[in-house]
Formats: structure tokens, C-alpha cells, sequence
């Protein structure tokens, strides 16, 4: 019988069925400083040791600092969050976990350096204590957030209880106009199935646009699958992903890299496979989209006004707009490129890769910031993508124009650092989240791509590029 | 983990849809390696007029009297009444905690997120689905309500509403199970996979 890739790759990872949940073997489990500590806790209390310790990979991100790192985590001003990172140091001591730490070149997002690594391989399970885990299912892996109790579980035991999700085929044809990024695909999804779209589904992106896009796009595309609901977004395996991988660190080598790129090969969906459910886009007609409100589904196209909750769909709707403009200081109807900005934010699992610096980059080039803008940070995903990005001449282009360039970490995506945004400060942000109070508590974020981030620094005010 | 078989307390009505777990429990309480003391940062942005760290004294911090949380009526509340996609967001199992420690035992919507739902039953919280018909005749009822896990069933205002529930989440919540001792049970069964797993894709 024809089957899904998502299917697939949960039939070759099931260990054993029970009614509706399936007990499924773990092949990588990534670990960081914030879901981890009370899951390690839980396993000595029971005097339980890991079951595989090489399935799992460490790096703090959420809670580093972007800047002063010389005198490495004792050097933190901040002791909670020095805590945290000491904490994850000490667990994977303990255990014997690999862990790449604050000041190594490697460390970065950890959804940026699984694959960076050659750690997400295609058709491997991996899980990690955080929602934007469906980052992975770019390489056509099958790979999904979980909850710190289930990260003491896979710890554990290798395995995970899990029911099977719903199959969604989302098919994304034609082609993307200049300027119209992954991103802007990603936002223009959610803002037209809004962000329970995909809720109790495994989406796979498919379609000559999804084709088109590189690795790195095909990450942003499937990093926000999350935003719609689905714990998994996930993409065929072709020629790009098997480029993608070869040469990584952790990647197979000689006949093991013939056996393995054989299997890979066999990784998408077959001819005639069942779907519960399909839906068309076409990308000629996605223009590039900034979020409004307080949910990535409140959003529209940079050239369209924030919407009126007189026009909402129903009462809910309109108690959510009605809501989300009291608390983002909007008056309905306003042209979004004349909404002014405080900050930008250039960063995140979503858009930190490095040809996320370059599109911004690109934008960026010979041009200064404008006088209202207080912040502009470009926070790069990977110590090696700061590098990278460096050799290439980028930081200097960013800092000419007047950003700050800093090490790699979560940043200003969540703000559990010093990265932050005062009460009634606006940020345009190519992060994955607008919701109240995640850059800081009173603060207004808008979602955009690397390279509208850039342009609207430029401009004071959300803007095309030029 | 606590079991969960029936429980009767007035329930607060959150009328929000797409609660996300950064407004149940906002990140720099997080940066706790704790498991419990979250409570009293339940909502902390809805429910505080000022900024929250953790570790900080919450006693003597402005409420905001707006908030639902802060009617008197509702402070023995162990049942919370949400609208849709309650729980999106981020992963954080810190969100059930929060809730768990101020005293929510049972929550009641017309969908939860993935993870938020999975979160949960890890947690001995009895997440259950209604539909949106009935979450207005529930808000209506304003007052106490009774979940009985056994018989799946909500009571109101002397009304019976039936709910569904996966048979095998049901049976480790009545429990109280240890997702993982069961787990081990199965250890010569996942050996068994690995070898013939590692066999076949040698290069993992």
C-alpha cells in the first residue's frame, strides 16, 4: 500500500502499538539549559541512567548571553541564568553527554546546529524539549517537540509514547515573486488556516515552490509548521538534502554514505498515498507579510492595512483583534508601512542561517539605519555561521549600517536574556513568535523575513526592500 | 504522578481563545531547574500590573483586578474553562506546572494544543475537549462543576455532559501511572528493535 513519508518513518521507528499510541524508538535527542534540568533531576532521583547516551546532543541557547562571553558561564551577569547553563554543564558531566558548551565555535540554536553538525540526518526520529524541534523535518527527518517529561522519558528508556498524527499535504505551486522569501510563505500559510490550521496533523510541504526552496528555506518553512498547530512539518528527501549533509561532522562517510544516501533516496511520499487532508497555495501569489497583531495568524501583506474587527469572521475572531489592537497601541485600518519601529531583530531558529545574514546583508549594504531606530541586532544561529558570515564580510556590512553583531544564542526570539524590549517598544522581527510579552512584558512584536527587517531598519518603518 | 478520578470546585472561566503558554507562564520563570513553585506566576502578565522575576516577592505585588484570577469568587477554583487552541505555543511543560501548583486539576476547552495536551496527562491535569456549544452552556452555568473520570462525564447545574478520552491516557491517569516504569517493562522488546534497527541502518 502506498504510504506517506510521515507514515513511514513512524512504521520504521514503532516498537510495539497499544490502542492508539505507539511506543516509537528515538534516534537523536537534542537537550538545552531550559527543558532539561527538572528531566535530569527526575532520572537521578530514580537512579535511572541514560539508555543510549549517543542519541543525545547538549548546547545551551536560550539563556546565553549575546555579548561579554571572554570569562565564559562564570563570567554571566545574570545568576539565575548562570545557573541554568552550570546546571546543563554538570548534568552532561554526569552523564556523560556530549555537550557542546557556551564558548565552543559549534555552539548555536540548537535547531541550527543539529543540522549544521550532521546530528539530523534524514530519516532519523528526533526530539527535543522545544516546539520548534519540526525545524529538522527539512532534511526529512521526523522530528517533533516535546515536554520535559517526556525528555526524562526518552532519556530513560530511547523511546517515546506517541499516537500517530493525521496525514496533511500542504502543496505549494508556482513561482515565488522577488523578494517573497520561506518566510513569507510560512506566515502567508498560518495567516490563511490561522494557528490551530494544523492542529492533530503531520504536515508535509510538497510542490515545485517547496522544491525551489534551498535546505536552509525549507528549515524556516518547517520551523513554523508549530505556528500552525502541526508538531511536525516535513519535506521530501531530493538531491539538496543529500548535498546539505555530506561532508557534516556526524555524517556518514564511505560505503556507510552509499547505504545511507540509498535509503534516503526512498524518503518522500509515494505515488497514490493517502492524505486526510490537501491543500493548494500558489506562491506567485504571496507578497511578503508582517504580523499585526498578537498570533502568527494575524497577519497580512506589507502593501495592506491592519484589519478591522467589524469585518472579523465571528465573535471569537473579533474579540481576539479587538484585543490584540488594545494591546499592540494600533488603530485598525492603519497602513502597515506607516507603522513606526523601536527595534529590529535579526535572529532566531526561524531566520539566523547564513542566508538569512545575506538576504538581510544584501538589504543592508552602504545603508544606515534610520534616526528612530534605538536597537538593531543581527544575532547569527551558529558560532561557525558568525564566522562563516564574517569571512564573507557581512558583520561589517550590518555594523556600517548600524546593527550590532553578536554571538549566537535565542536571543530577542524569547528574551530570557538581557536581549530585550521595554514596555511600548515596537520590534520587527524575523523571529516565530508575536505573542503578548515575548520580547518583554508590554511590547509589541511583528513578525517579518530577514530581508524586510533589514529594509524597515533602513526605512524607520516597515518597508519592501528597495 | 498524582492520579486523577473525580473532582468537583467551582470553575473559573477564561474567555480567551488561543491561550499561549507564554501568557500562562512568561520565560524568565523559566530559568528555574525546578519543578514546582510556579503558582504564583500562573498568568503572571494577566495577573500582575508590574514585571515579575523570579525568585521575587509576589505577595506585595499590584494585582490587576481585571484579571479573572483575582476574583475572590474564583480562588478555590481547580477547574479552569478556556476557548479554543488553549495552550499553543511553546512546548514549556512549565505552563502545566503553573497551573498544577496554583491548584487546576482539570481543564476544559474546545481544543488544545499538541504538546500543551500531552503535557498534561504527564502531569495527573485532566484535559477535556467540549464543543464550543457546550463551552457556552458551561461558561453560562458560572458556578461548581464535577469531572468524573470513569464515567466521562462533566456535571453542571444538574446537567450531564459525556466526554471522550484515548482509553489507554484514561487508564494512566485513573492510575497515577509512571509513563516510564511501564516503559521499562518493554526493555527486551526495544532491545530486540535496536538490533535489528542498527543492523539495517548502520550508520546511525
Amino acid at each position: 500500500m502506498p504510504q506517506t513519508l510521515y507514515d513511514k518513518l513512524i512504521n520504521v521507528h514503532t516498537v510495539r502499538e497499544e490502542s492508539a499510541t505507539r511506543l516509537l524508538y528515538i534516534d537523536r535527542q537534542l537537550i538545552h539549559e531550559v527543558t532539561s534540568p527538572q528531566a535530569f533531576e527526575g532520572l537521578k532521583m530514580a537512579g535511572r541512567k541514560p539508555w543510549r547516551i549517543a542519541a543525545n546532543l547538549a548546547v545551551p541557547d536560550h539563556n546565553v548571553p549575546t555579548t561579554k562571553r571572554s570569562s565564559g558561564v562564570k563570567g554571566i551577569a545574570d545568576p539565575i541564568a548562570k545557573l541554568q547553563i552550570e546546571t546543563l554543564d554538570k548534568n552532561c558531566d554526569d552523564f556523560g553527554i556530549n555537550e557542546i558548551a557556551m564558548n565552543d565555535i559549534r555552539q548555536g540554536i540548537v535547531h541550527v546546529i543539529g543540522p549544521e553538525q550532521g546530528a539530523t540526518l534524514p530519516g532519523m526520529s528526533i526530539v527535543c524539549g522545544d516546539s520548534h524541534t519540526s525545524t529538522h523535518g527539512a532534511l526529512g527527518a521526523l522530528a517533533f517537540g516535546i515536554g520535559t517529561s517526556e525528555v526524562e522519558h526518552v532519556l530513560a528508556t530511547g523511546c517515546l509514547w506517541q499516537s500517530k498524527s493525521k496525514n496533511l499535504n500542504i502543496e505549494v505551486s508556482g513561482k515565488l515573486n522577488k523578494g517573497v522569501s520561506a518566510k513569507d510563505i510560512a506566515l502567508y500559510i498560518i495567516g490563511q488556516i490561522g494557528t490551530a490550521g494544523a492542529t492533530g496533523f503531520a504536515i508535509e510541504f510538497s510542490g515545485v515552490a517547496i522544491q525551489n526552496l534551498s535546505i536552509e528555506g525549507r528549515m524556516t518553512l518547517c520551523n513554523m509548521a508549530i505556528e500552525a498547530g502541526a508538531r511536525v512539518g516535513i519535506v521530501a528527501v531530493d538531491a539538496k538534502t543529500i548535498d546539505y549533509v555530506k561532508g557534516r561532522p556526524l555524517a556518514p562517510t564511505g560505503s556507510q554514505w552509499e547505504k545511507a544516501t540509498a535509503y534516503w533516496q526512498t524518503l518522500h511520499s509515494d505515488a497514490g498515498a493517502f492524505f486526510d487532508k490537501t491543500l493548494h497555495f500558489d506562491a506567485a501569489k504571496i507578497k511578503p507579510q508582517v504580523t499585526w497583531g498578537t498570533s502568527p495568524e494575524m497577519v497580512v501583506a506589507i502593501d495592506e492595512c491592519v484589519p478591522n474587527p467589524k469585518n472579523a469572521k465571528n465573535q471569537v475572531e473579533k474579540t481576539s483583534w479587538e484585543n490584540a489592537l488594545k494591546y499592540t497601541h494600533l488603530a485598525a485600518d492603519t497602513k502597515i508601512t506607516d507603522i513606526k519601529i523601536d527595534k529590529i531583530f535579526i535572529g532566531s531558529c526561524t531566520n539566523s542561517r547564513i542566508e538569512d545574514l545575506r538576504s538581510a546583508a544584501a538589504v543592508a549594504k552602504g545603508k544606515k539605519i534610520a534616526k528612530n531606530i534605538k536597537l538593531a541586532l543581527v544575532v547569527p544561529g551558529s558560532g561557525l555561521i558568525k564566522k562563516q558570515a564574517e569571512d564573507e564580510g557581512l558583520d561589517k556590512i550590518f555594523t556600517d549600517c548600524g546593527f550590532e553583531w553578536r554571538e549566537a544564542g535565542c536571543s530577542m526570539c524569547l528574551a530570557m536574556n538581557a536581549d530585550k524590549l521595554e514596555p511600548g517598544q515596537r520590534c520587527a522581527s524575523t523571529s516565530n513568535r508575536n505573542f503578548e510579552g515575548r520580547q518583554g512584558q508590554g511590547s509589541f512584536t511583528h513578525l517579518v523575513s530577514p530581508a524586510i527587517a533589514a529594509a524597515s531598519a533602513i526605512a524607520g518603518h516597515f518597508s519592501k526592500a528597495q | 504522578m498524582q492520579a486523577f478520578t473525580k473532582l468537583t470546585s467551582i470553575a473559573m472561566p477564561l474567555n480567551r481563545a488561543n491561550v499561549d503558554t507564554d501568557a500562562i507562564i512568561p520565560k524568565q520563570f523559566l530559568k528555574s531547574i525546578k519543578r514546582s513553585g510556579f503558582g504564583v506566576n500562573l498568568f503572571d502578565e494577566w495577573r500582575y500590573l508590574d514585571h515579575g522575576e523570579v525568585g521575587g516577592n509576589n505577595s506585595k505585588r499590584p494585582l490587576n483586578q481585571d484579571f479573572v484570577l483575582n476574583n475572590p469568587k474564583y480562588k478555590d477554583a481547580k477547574i479552569l474553562l478556556a476557548r479554543e487552541n488553549f495552550g499553543c505555543g511553546s512546548s514549556r511543560e512549565h505552563a502545566p506546572w503553573a497551573l498544577l501548583d496554583y491548584g487546576f486539576q482539570a481543564i476544559i476547552a474546545p481544543s488544545f494544543a499538541d504538546i500543551f495536551y500531552n503535557n498534561c496527562f504527564k502531569n495527573g491535569i485532566l484535559p477535556i475537549i467540549q464543543t464550543d456549544k457546550i463551552m457556552d452552556e458551561l461558561f453560562a452555568t458560572d458556578g461548581v462543576l464535577s469531572v468524573d473520570l470513569q464515567a466521562q462525564t462533566i456535571t453542571a447545574a444538574g446537567k450531564i455532559y459525556a466526554f471522550n478520552i484515548d482509553s489507554e491516557r484514561k487508564r494512566r491517569l485513573l492510575n497515577g501511572i509512571d509513563d516510564i516504569d511501564l516503559t521499562l517493562q518493554y526493555s527486551d522488546d526495544i532491545k530486540a528493535f535496536e538490533q535489528k534497527y542498527f543492523n539495517k541502518y548502520n550508520w546511525l
